[in-house]
């Protein structure tokens, strides 16, 4: 174990622990743009720098082993004067259209900014004018908002396993792309929006039916209704309508999500739904009021077990459905109906 | 799944057998190239070059159907070549002789013969899984949806307790499950044989526990599974059919058939989100809520109970499925009704001794893995860790190699196969009004071998029609060398195409489960 103080506080941590991980134990709040739990820091985007006593230069915590006896300051005035310098160079490429740019209110980048002080760039930083490419059915990639933190590269490559895009270009030319530049739809993309899920600015964004302010919504734990893997999300809500999907760190899914989970929820609030029961007269399926259509079941159940016994009846629940739903489903079959007759699509 | 989903980043080799893991559990195919990153190898057997086989270190293109020999095959050479962990079989198994009896026919030279493979790519495989420290079993439909799907599960199992890897971290049998609870709908007792946990309908102390708990008699006699109640619906038996949250109209084999039975169905209640297929032929419909609009809990392929919550009010004057049932209930004079999700799950740990420990309060941090016997028990990540659920040894169930039913022939010379793509879900009920998605993939269609295509002078987006004892398609082609040459896949997803016109109902005696997975098919140029 190796002996720290981080900000006057005293603590132990395993050799090979870096300096975030460790101010991360006790509570201290280091700034990150490009830092991703579960990868090799990137350390590109310089906002995690940190003070150690005794040392002329600053390190990057997420990519800093401790060593004993270190002695290190996360808020001096050296690190502030230095984040601020970061995030100032940062602008000087980033178009800061936070007016039209759908991430207002929660661009990790504007939030530092606003918590460092630092209103606009100081330097006449040359601005890329690529286009943007909007050619994804479910994204867009917008390299004039790109800050190169190279989160979206980190993700595909390492986490996904994909390997679409990467960085091209050098300086001020550079910018993310996939193999001969090509559109996102030509490249071997499969959208799972991983890379969207993690970009802390508006370079990649989902492309919403709705347009709505983070503030305007709500967010709501839960878990993926697609394949077994049960992902850990967050459903966005505005208005009691879904209009987005954001992954979380569950212990299945680790931060990841597939195009199903991340972009296919607009089925939830789709003008298809049932939204009243319907029971069939004269050959036509008619709406009907809750009442009438429970009493209709109940009626023809009892006369068929009445006739013919329960095992005339059967049941078909739902690997779709919840735990709930299932065991009240099978519960009436057999307390209420009094069949064992229930099976649900396991096999198919 | 025996083991937990993590592990899948963390192996020495990843054996992949029947699954195409990165498009239908696509979160796990990341977690497994995450492994071969580090330097875990991977081993993947398949009928098709899915997109996994690019980091395979072995890819074994088996002819479909032959699951049980491969693995047969495998366990043959890990035999001879002594590889096998002795120690594990004399402390933990019984029945290793007949197991090396029966697998002493399965030589590299005689597999290789059946599956239409490699004898050396065969021991390769073999020696790579048998080193292993940590090497996890994947599988999934391509493993049980056949007439042996129960034998080929025991194999995977066999194979898997020869090498000592049960029991431990980063090993395993993992099923991975094609729906989101599918594991809990089989934990809550929609089976025929089970009440909630597995406990039999038959046994006498079970069904009192139960009668008691319910307070009314229950019936003792097993009742049918889905495909029995598809034929005593057409016969006339079962009169009354209830079908909650699914598409049978879709995802059973032999459409025409399950249309026949459904259309003479008494009374045919189909409670769901959308006019399904499924809920056009009912004769009431009642609209359920889809996971955004209830409370609730998932149970997911690695066992853990994980909370679903409410993120907006019902969809018009649609309900929760669990309150629909409780006033359906109540209406057949069956008293006591739930009002919460909770009560619910508070009921389902009374009854279900693996969910005793549970509670949504519980369930808070991240879920917990069943067995969770008791309130203070952490719950279970890895099955059979020192001891088995049938007592202190496991038992291997040798299990000679049959083929499919219907094998190619004259009329018939193609084999047919199907299964799910990753852009779309199931019978797309939810996938099919995703705009984006079904930009991306719209129509049905069927992958066909270069080789075959150049026969019939067909090229990809050409009409041909797929025809097999049960139905005929017409599909667009798709000429693609993921499949070898007498081999057709089609996806059965899409309405304007529905593969499962043509598959076969044939089942597996003891799972019940159809073979989907092969049928024979005939092919022309439409």
């Amino acid at each position: 174990m190796l002996n720290v103080t981080i900000d006057g506080i005293k603590l132990q941590v395993p050799e090979g622990t870096t300096i975030l991980q460790a101010a991360e134990s006790v509570g201290v709040e280091i700034p990150t743009l490009c830092y991703l739990k579960d990868l090799t820091p990137e350390a590109s985007c310089r906002m995690c720098l940190v003070e150690i006593e005794g040392m002329p230069k600053l390190f990057t915590a997420c990519s800093t082993p401790v060593a004993e006896g270190n002695v290190i300051f996360t808020k001096s005035e050296k690190v502030i004067a230095a984040r601020r310098s970061v995030l100032d160079l940062i602008l000087s490429t980033h178009n800061a259209d936070c007016f039209s740019c759908a991430k207002n209110g929660e661009c990790q980048l504007q939030n530092l900014c606003y918590e460092y002080g630092v209103e606009k760039t100081s330097f006449a930083g040359v601005k890329n004018n690529y286009p943007i490419d909007d050619s994804n059915e479910f994204f867009t990639y917008n390299p004039q908002q790109c800050i190169l933190c190279q989160r979206c590269v980190q993700v595909c490559q390492n986490l996904h396993g994909e390997a679409v895009i990467g960085v091209v270009n050098r300086g001020f030319k550079a910018r993310v792309s996939t193999p001969f530049q090509n559109l996102l739809k030509s490249s071997n993309c499969v959208s799972c929006g991983n890379c969207v899920s993690v970009c802390p600015v508006g370079a990649l964004l989902p492309k919403s039916k709705e347009r709505f302010r983070s503030f305007e919504t709500k967010k709501v734990h839960t878990t993926c209704t697609y394949c077994g893997v049960g992902c850990q999300l967050d459903l966005i809500v505005k208005d009691d309508k879904v209009v987005g999907a954001q992954p979380l760190y569950g212990p299945a899914n680790k931060g990841l999500m597939c195009v199903k989970g991340k972009f296919g929820y607009n089925f939830i609030n789709h003008k298809d739904r049932l939204t009243k029961p319907l029971i069939r007269k004269d050959g036509e399926l008619v709406e009907a009021e809750w009442s009438e259509a429970i009493t209709y079941i109940a009626d023809k159940i009892k006369a068929i077990k009445a006739e013919s016994g329960p095992d005339a009846l059967a049941g078909l629940s739902s690997a779709r459905c919840s735990n709930e739903d299932n065991y009240v489903f099978q519960k009436m079959m057999r307390a209420a109906i009094g069949t064992n007759n229930v099976d649900h699509c396991a096999r198919l | 799944m025996t083991n937990a989903i993590a592990e899948a980043a963390d192996q020495d080799v990843v054996f992949v057998i029947g699954s195409n893991t990165t498009e239908n559990h696509p979160v796990i195919g990341s977690l497994i190239r995450q492994s071969h990153k580090k330097g875990g190898k991977i081993i993947v057997v398949e009928p098709r070059r899915i997109p996994l086989c690019r980091d395979a270190d072995v890819f074994l293109q088996i002819k479909p159907g032959t699951n049980v020999a491969l693995l047969n095959g495998l366990m043959n050479v890990i035999i001879s070549e002594g590889l096998q962990d002795q120690k594990y079989i004399d402390e933990r198994t019984e029945g290793y002789a007949e197991l090396v009896e029966m697998v002493k026919d399965y030589t590299p030279e005689v597999v290789a013969e059946i599956c239409n493979i490699d004898a050396e790519d065969l021991k390769k495989a073999a020696r790579l899984y048998a080193k292993a420290d940590k090497a996890g079993i994947y599988y999934a439909m391509g493993i049980t949806q056949h007439i042996t799907g129960t034998e080929g599960v025991m194999s995977v199992s066999n194979l898997a307790l020869l090498c000592g890897k049960i029991g431990k971290y980063g090993c395993g049998v993992n099923p991975l499950r094609g729906q989101n609870n599918v594991q809990g709908a089989c934990d809550m007792g929609c089976l025929p044989a089970d009440y909630p946990a597995y406990q039999k309908v038959f046994k006498d102390e079970v069904r009192e526990k139960f009668e008691k708990a319910w307070g009314v008699k229950l019936p003792s006699k097993p009742g049918l599974t889905v495909t029995e109640i598809m034929n005593a619906v057409e016969e006339g038996k079962v009169r009354g059919l209830y079908i909650m949250g699914e598409n049978p109209m879709m995802s059973d084999p032999d459409l025409a058939h399950v249309e026949k039975a459904l259309k003479k169905c008494e009374l045919l209640v189909v409670q769901d989100i959308f006019l399904t297929e499924t809920a056009a032929l009912a004769d009431v419909v009642l609209p359920g809520s889809s996971f955004a609009e209830k409370d609730g809990t998932f149970t997911n392929t690695e066992r853990r109970v994980q909370r679903i919550r409410k993120a907006i009010k019902p969809v018009g004057d649609s309900h929760a499925d669990f309150e629909i049932l409780s006033d359906i209930m109540a209406a057949l004079g069956y008293g006591n009704s739930f009002r919460t999700a909770s009560e619910v799950f508070d009921e389902i740990a009374k009854v279900a001794p693996s969910y005793a420990g549970m509670s949504y309060e519980r369930l808070e941090n991240g879920g917990i893995q069943w067995p969770c016997p008791t309130k203070d028990h952490p719950g279970t990540p890895i099955l059979h860790v020192g001891k088995f659920s049938r007592g202190e040894r496991a038992l291997f169930k040798p299990a000679p190699y049959r083929p499919s039913a219907e094998a190619p022939d004259a009329e018939y010379p193609m084999i047919f196969t199907t299964g799910r793509i990753l852009y779309h879900y199931h019978t797309s009920t939810m996938t099919g009004r995703v705009q984006g998605l079904m930009n991306i993939s719209g129509h049905s269609y069927v992958d066909i071998n270069p080789a075959d295509a150049a026969k019939l002078d067909v090229v990809s987006g050409d009409k041909v029609r797929v025809t097999s004892r049960r139905g005929s398609l017409v599909v667009d082609a798709k000429v693609t060398d993921t499949v070898a040459e007498g081999v057709l896949f089609m996806p059965f997803h899409f309405t304007d195409g529905p593969a499962n016109v043509l598959t076969n109902t044939v089942i597996d005696t003891t799972a019940k489960i159809p073979e989907l997975k092969v049928c024979a098919a005939r092919i022309e140029k439409a």
